[in-house]
């Protein structure tokens, strides 16, 4: 093997078709390729679990540690947000009800005050009516009485200017008794 | 291999050659050769991207520090997801596996590039070197119920034998198909490009045709070049899960 692995590199492009094989089975550089690989892998070996894959996994799980806190801060907001609106929310009915109880209450009183006005207000018209109604049955027993005095007056110079001596009482009692007559018709 | 057809002459294999990096022709197993710039050049991609990405250590990642904790939780996903969680420990290893295959594989589809994972001998060494320590570590963990992973308790009795021998065969192939898998997918891929590149040259005004070929064959081999660093890494995975847990 060793000669023909000399001849092909002295001679690659010689006269011809070179024939080189197959320089995969070509035995003679078995053990250079194999030193070289096991060189290699070693470098490599050494290269990612001394310094590269360590350091991808700290920062991985640093990536990681900071997604957890992350999500649960938000969380946390999450949960504090939903608080207050809680609390908004019922300070809003508090006042929602806190401002229809005034409402009722105002209108209560002023239902009362507007009561107390129109009883008042009703008793002034009543004690004006019962006034007035005095007033006019006193006109009215004035005017009777007025009538009663013209009528007996007015009777006595009738029966005087006839020739009779008017006897008062009669007269009296006569025209009562026509007057009463009257009021009953 | 080459080919001589008319005029022009297509050496698909040339790509492959092992040859010193400083002149002379003797490959000993310390020369610096191809293979040696190309590992390195593997290792220099692999820092930058898990290194210089992720040198920030920002909360809120980088381009290049996602891309360094994406292919992280990749690796250590699929890991806990095939192996189990106490395969976990084993996760350095296997994205050293992962990102080797990973950037030797897309590295070589770099024109002129030379990729190390279509060797054989590349290969062999990674997959025996899953296979031995996967076995050795399947009989630390359980000595001889170890065995029981040949054994199929949920088989009828009589065919449990059969299935023994059946095992024990597929078992020793894994090394086999685990490696030959990479380094041929790899190859074949590289030396179909390169036929099609050399058509290109010969062909004159028609060369269109295999320039469209090779455009789209590279990017089915970026793929190729993906999926085969995950088989091999899932296939490790799978092999971990056997020693971790050899009963069915």
């Amino acid at each position: 093997m060793e000669p023909q692995a000399s001849e092909l590199g002295s001679a690659p492009q010689d006269v011809g078709p070179q024939d080189v094989g197959m320089p995969q089975i070509d035995f003679a550089t078995f053990p250079n390729q194999i030193f070289w690989l096991v060189v290699t892998l070693v470098v490599i070996y050494l290269i990612l679990s001394r310094m590269a894959l360590p350091r991808i996994a700290a920062v991985l799980a640093e990536r990681r540690g900071t997604i957890t806190n992350d999500v649960a801060r938000a969380e946390e907001l999450k949960r504090k947000a939903e608080e207050a609106e809680e609390a908004y929310q019922k300070a809003l009915a508090d006042a929602r009800t806190e401002a229809a109880r005034i409402v009722d209450r105002t209108k209560a009183e002023m239902q009362e005050r507007l009561d107390e006005a129109m009883a008042k207000a009703d008793a002034e018209i009543a004690a004006r009516t019962a006034e007035s109604e005095q007033r006019i049955a006193g006109i009215r027993k004035d005017a009777d009485a007025a009538i009663e005095e013209v009528a007996r007056d007015t009777v006595k110079a009738v029966l005087e200017s006839m020739g009779h001596k008017a006897d008062g009482r009669s007269v009296n009692a006569a025209v009562s008794a026509r007057l009463k007559q009257g009021d009953a018709a | 291999m080459a080919e001589q057809t008319g005029g022009f002459v297509i050496k698909p294999m040339d790509q492959f050659v092992v040859k010193p990096l400083f002149g002379g022709d003797v490959v000993h197993w310390y020369t610096p050769t191809n293979v040696t710039l190309w590992m390195a050049l593997t290792v220099l991609a692999i820092t930058v991207l898990l290194m210089l990405g992720t040198r920030g250590r920002a909360i809120v990642p980088t381009r290049g520090q996602s891309m360094a904790e994406l292919s992280y939780g990749f690796i250590h996903k699929m890991v806990e997801d095939v192996a189990g969680k106490d395969g976990l420990r084993f996760f350095p290893y296997i994205m050293t596996l992962f990102m080797f295959i990973l950037f030797a594989n897309l590295l070589g589809l770099i024109p002129f590039a030379f990729t190390t994972t279509s060797h054989i001998a590349v290969t062999a060494v990674l997959a025996l070197t899953v296979f031995i320590s996967v076995t050795v570590l399947g009989f630390v963990l359980h000595g001889a119920k170890f065995l029981k992973l040949f054994w199929v308790d949920s088989a009828p009795l009589v065919l449990r034998p059969v299935l023994a021998i059946i095992e024990l065969i597929s078992y020793f192939a894994r090394p086999v198909s685990h490696s030959i898998r990479l380094a041929g997918a790899m190859m074949a891929g590289h030396a179909v490009a390169k036929v099609f590149a050399g058509f290109a040259g010969a062909l004159g005004v028609a060369s269109f045709v295999p320039i469209l070929a090779v455009t789209a064959l590279y990017a089915l081999e970026l793929l190729v070049a993906a999926i085969q660093a995950y088989v091999f890494t899932i296939l490790t995975c799978v092999y971990l899960r056997d020693a971790l847990h050899p009963s069915h």
